[in-house]
């Protein structure tokens, strides 16, 4: 296990630049989740992690060792597949042993770390099929077992629950971090799905058109989120955003229809200055003293709870409630926006303390 | 412990991995396709006869001066059109119409596949002797059928006769050239989504309608290709020409390529050959810019 | 099943009819002649078959004549060529499949040009760059030139068939331990072994047809591939119909079957780039 360094890393390709600039240090044994929108970079920062890209310009250290110049077979990391990548004509037993195999590890060796990744994995009864006569969370399986079984530095996702269904994801999610537990090894986990970054990660670097937005852990960036596009990127259903002006005297948020909606303490900002109020749609209360009447557009029942979709501040305000909520369409429902649960960000979406 | 590279050399070796895949191929086609190329442009310009082994003196375009003057040359220049023109068409139609006939599943298609395709497999001068014979009145069917379907007045050989003779070589390559014609559009029919003529056939579209809307415009780009392409390298198909009429009866089969090979292979002049060559290579660029302006302005249009 | 329908999928099986008659006619012929005996040849000329078949004609080229010479040179240099061709065009289609480099558009439109340009062109000069080097009338000299007259199409065949083959393949196998060249041969190559049989096939076939740079570049009957020692057969001994179909007939043997195997892989070849793998 070791730790992994990126200090200034930049990559373009040809005149188009992609990472402007990334510094990030992962400890030892420290599960990172890379999450951010399609084409936000998370993915090539992975592949030159891995040497499978070329670095533009900085320095990538792993356990201290300075590896811009080595090959990937050189780095001692280990990397798991969206489309898994198995080899087609091996068995797998095969796919698993190719790394040691290439090595000229000795067979009963090969044999002892193969057996052992597969009782972990669940695999035993498969180390003799091939690829295509496996179901995609086994073939998953195995990719995490080829892994495994180098016991490398470092472990490289790339987008590895992509290609299944919702129910096998949700599995899955939950076999990553066991094994996660029970190995302690360095993970690099890159993703498009929020809900993955947070259930898996120690911590979380969100990233946003080739720059890190913020790192930290999954509760300081649902907590504390830096800027509007971590605060709308992380949660889901995603944060309500309000455009306003700053009241500085008995400080509170004048909205768009002119309500205002008061803050409980003043912050850093300007008298009459534009700014973007944040709040989840699980924090806004139905009910409580000084609510607005806000007509009801939309009711979604989940089964666990139910999202309401409401006007007030003449905005659309999404309301989540545990409960399974009885109003119609069309009658008005009292909200509260309790102070202690809003963001305030300033005009570049920078937030406000 | 890895082998620590400098950053140059890393990238250096990085730079060359593609070059090195591709050295071989790249080696002998540059030793074996354009050393001789530039040898033999340099010969039109001298006095190349193998037979006389002192030396090749330059003789400046004096070759091209006779070019200008060759009624062979100038034949041979139209009957290049024909033959090319008269090929593509017959082998388009009927390959094109071959690759619908087997774009529909049916029982024993694999076998039909096969066995049309056959022609394709057999080597050219192969298939231009046995044209030859089935053409010659002594042991071919084919004069006693053109004679009992009145077209012909006695059977005789179409090969020598001097006014139909091409068609002999015409008929030979339509026979060996529809297979290549509808493995390439068949290719290209099986790429046409399915659910495309499911929905046209919903929105209530006949049979032929659906093959314009939808088979041709899909089509065109592999048709357009294989057409342009095609029709260059059948133009300097010269193998069954020998074989079928040698450029004959008096030289009026000639196509400019058999002709280069005649004037190199039996008069043994290499320089005059070479001087054809680099006419016809002249011709070839002139299309193939034609075809690049073409396309640069069609894609302008689109 | 309706009365338009039956009649379009007779007029459609008719038509297919049509198309083998057609194409297997000639290649009946051929065979028919040759199992008619020279008595009969002339005046049984048109019939449908002899009314007596003889195998005269084959014992004849297989036992007297110079043809298993022939066959057999042909067989060395369309193997050896079909070999070499298919390794050196595996290595260039994998480069153009997996590498952006700059000089990629060089080459492609280098081997692009290839194609459109008249061989015959090449033939004197070829003469005269061979024979200083004794590769004139040598079965050496023709495979080096089948060689390099092949690789640009085999190459473009072999680059759509690993175009078909997913990149991290490769990328696991390198971050497995494995180097580049190891990944291509050891992960990559055996995958494609459909692109491999069908360049082998194309390559045989299209070595065991040429006829003019044979002809120009080999004159001791030693060395004569088969195109040339039929056609010198021919016109030597212009009668003896039956025993040059009875040559025909052998020398369609290889490449039939080389093509009939491979038949089914060239349109998959073609729509290989189109279909990931």
């Amino acid at each position: 296990m070791a730790s992994i360094d990126i200090a200034g890393i930049r990559k373009s390709y040809g005149a188009i630049r992609v990472l402007h600039g990334i510094d990030l240090a992962i400890r030892d044994g420290e599960f990172v989740v890379l999450v951010g929108p399609s084409g936000c970079g998370k993915s090539t920062l992975l592949r030159m992690v891995a040497g499978l890209e070329e670095i533009t310009a900085g320095e990538i250290q792993i356990g201290g060792i300075r590896v811009n110049d080595l090959q990937p077979k050189d780095r001692d990391i280990a990397m798991v597949f969206q489309s898994y990548a198995l080899y087609p004509h091996m068995t797998v037993a095969g796919n698993m042993s190719y790394s040691l195999r290439l090595r000229r590890a000795a067979k009963n060796l090969i044999a002892g770390k193969v057996s052992q990744a597969a009782a972990t994995l669940g695999l035993e009864n498969l180390l003799e099929r091939r690829p295509r006569q496996l179901s995609g969370g086994q073939r998953q399986r195995v990719a995490m077992g080829r892994a495994i079984v180098r016991a490398p530095k470092a472990f490289l996702f790339d987008e590895p629950l992509s290609n299944l269904d919702a129910r096998l994801r949700e599995q899955m999610r939950g076999e990553i971090k066991r094994l996660h537990h029970a190995l302690g090894a360095t993970s690099i986990y890159v993703t498009h799905d929020q809900i993955e970054a947070m259930t898996l990660a120690d911590r979380i670097v969100a990233m946003n058109a080739g720059l890190v937005q913020q790192v930290g852990s999954p509760l300081d960036l649902y907590d504390r989120p830096a800027n509007l596009f971590v605060a709308g990127f992380i949660g889901s259903p995603a944060m309500n955003m309000f455009r306003g002006t700053y009241r500085a005297n008995a400080p509170a948020v004048i909205a768009a229809d002119a309500s205002a909606i008061p803050l409980g303490r003043g912050y850093q900002v300007e008298e009459g200055a534009p700014v973007t109020l944040g709040i989840r749609p699980e924090h806004v209360e139905l009910g409580g003293s000084g609510s607005i009447a806000a007509p009801l557009d939309l009711v979604e029942p989940t089964g666990f709870g139910t999202i309401l979709h409401l006007r007030a501040f003449g905005a659309d305000v999404k309301a989540f409630t545990l409960e399974r909520h009885t109003a119609l369409v069309g009658a008005t429902v009292p909200i509260t926006l309790p102070p202690d649960c809003l963001h305030l960000f300033d005009a570049s979406g920078e937030r406000l303390v | 412990m890895p082998r620590r590279s400098t950053p140059v050399l890393r990238r250096l070796a990085l730079a060359t991995e593609p070059w090195l895949y591709s050295a071989p191929a790249l080696i002998l086609i540059v030793a074996v396709m354009l050393v001789p190329l530039a040898l033999g442009i340099s010969y039109a310009f001298r006095d190349v006869k193998l037979l006389n082994p002192f030396g090749a003196p330059f003789i400046g375009l004096d070759h091209f001066r006779e070019l200008m003057t060759d009624r062979t040359f100038s034949r041979a220049l139209k009957n290049t059109v024909f033959w090319a023109g008269a090929s593509v068409v017959l082998q388009f139609l009927f390959g094109m119409i071959l690759a619908l006939l087997l774009n529909r599943p049916f029982r024993g298609r694999a076998i039909a596949q096969a066995l049309v395709f056959l022609p394709w497999a057999v080597p050219s001068f192969l298939s231009g002797l046995n044209w030859a014979w089935m053409f010659n009145p002594v042991i071919g069917p084919i004069p006693h059928w053109l004679t009992a379907l009145g077209l012909m007045s006695t059977p005789s050989n179409v090969l020598s006769d001097p006014f139909n003779a091409m068609w002999g070589p015409i008929v030979a390559n339509v026979w060996w050239g529809i297979p290549f014609f509808a493995i390439t559009l068949l290719a290209a029919l099986q790429a046409i989504p399915r659910d495309l003529y499911e929905a046209a056939a919903i929105d209530g579209a006949n049979a032929l309608q659906r093959f314009w809307s939808i088979t041709l415009p899909f089509l065109a780009p592999t048709i357009a290709i294989t057409i342009l392409l095609r029709t260059v390298w059948i133009a300097n198909f010269a193998d069954l020409i020998i074989v079928m009429t040698n450029g004959g009866p008096a030289d009026r089969t000639q196509i400019v390529a058999s002709y280069i090979f005649t004037q190199a292979f039996r008069r043994l002049d290499f320089g005059y050959a070479s001087a054809i060559a680099v006419v016809l290579l002249l011709l070839l660029m002139t299309y193939a810019l034609l075809i690049v302006m073409l396309r640069q302005s069609l894609l302008k249009r689109a | 099943m309706g009365k338009a329908s039956l009649l379009g999928m007779v007029a459609h099986r008719l038509a297919i009819l049509a198309y083998v008659v057609v194409a297997l006619f000639p290649l009946y012929w051929l065979l028919k002649v040759s199992v008619t005996p020279d008595r009969l040849l002339y005046t049984e000329g048109v019939r449908m078959w002899p009314s007596q078949a003889s195998l005269e004609h084959y014992v004849f080229v297989l036992a007297h004549s110079d043809f298993p010479r022939f066959f057999e040179n042909s067989v060395i240099v369309s193997g050896s060529t079909a070999f070499i061709v298919t390794i050196v065009a595996s290595l260039a289609g994998y480069a153009l499949s997996r590498f952006q480099f700059r000089g990629k558009v060089w080459i492609v439109i280098l081997m692009l040009l290839t194609q459109m340009f008249p061989l015959v062109m090449l033939i004197a000069p070829m003469f005269k760059m061979l024979a200083p080097l004794g590769l004139t009338n040598s079965l050496t000299g023709l495979v080096i030139v089948y060689t390099a007259f092949n690789v640009p199409f085999a190459t473009f065949l072999m680059q759509s068939f690993f175009d078909g083959i997913p990149k991290d393949l490769e990328e696991a196998a390198m971050i497995d331990g494995a180097t580049r060249f190891r990944a291509f041969a050891q992960i990559i190559l055996p995958l494609t072994l459909p692109g491999i049989a069908a360049t082998l096939g194309f390559v045989f076939t299209a070595a065991w047809s040429e006829l003019l740079f044979a002809l120009m570049l080999i004159s001791d009957v030693d060395s004569s591939t088969f195109p040339v020692g039929l056609l010198s057969f021919v016109s030597k001994f212009s009668v003896d119909f039956g025993q040059m179909m009875a040559a025909g007939v052998l020398a369609l043997i290889p490449a039939c079957l080389f093509f009939l195997l491979i038949q089914r892989y060239l349109v998959q070849g073609l729509t290989a780039g189109a279909v990931k793998g």
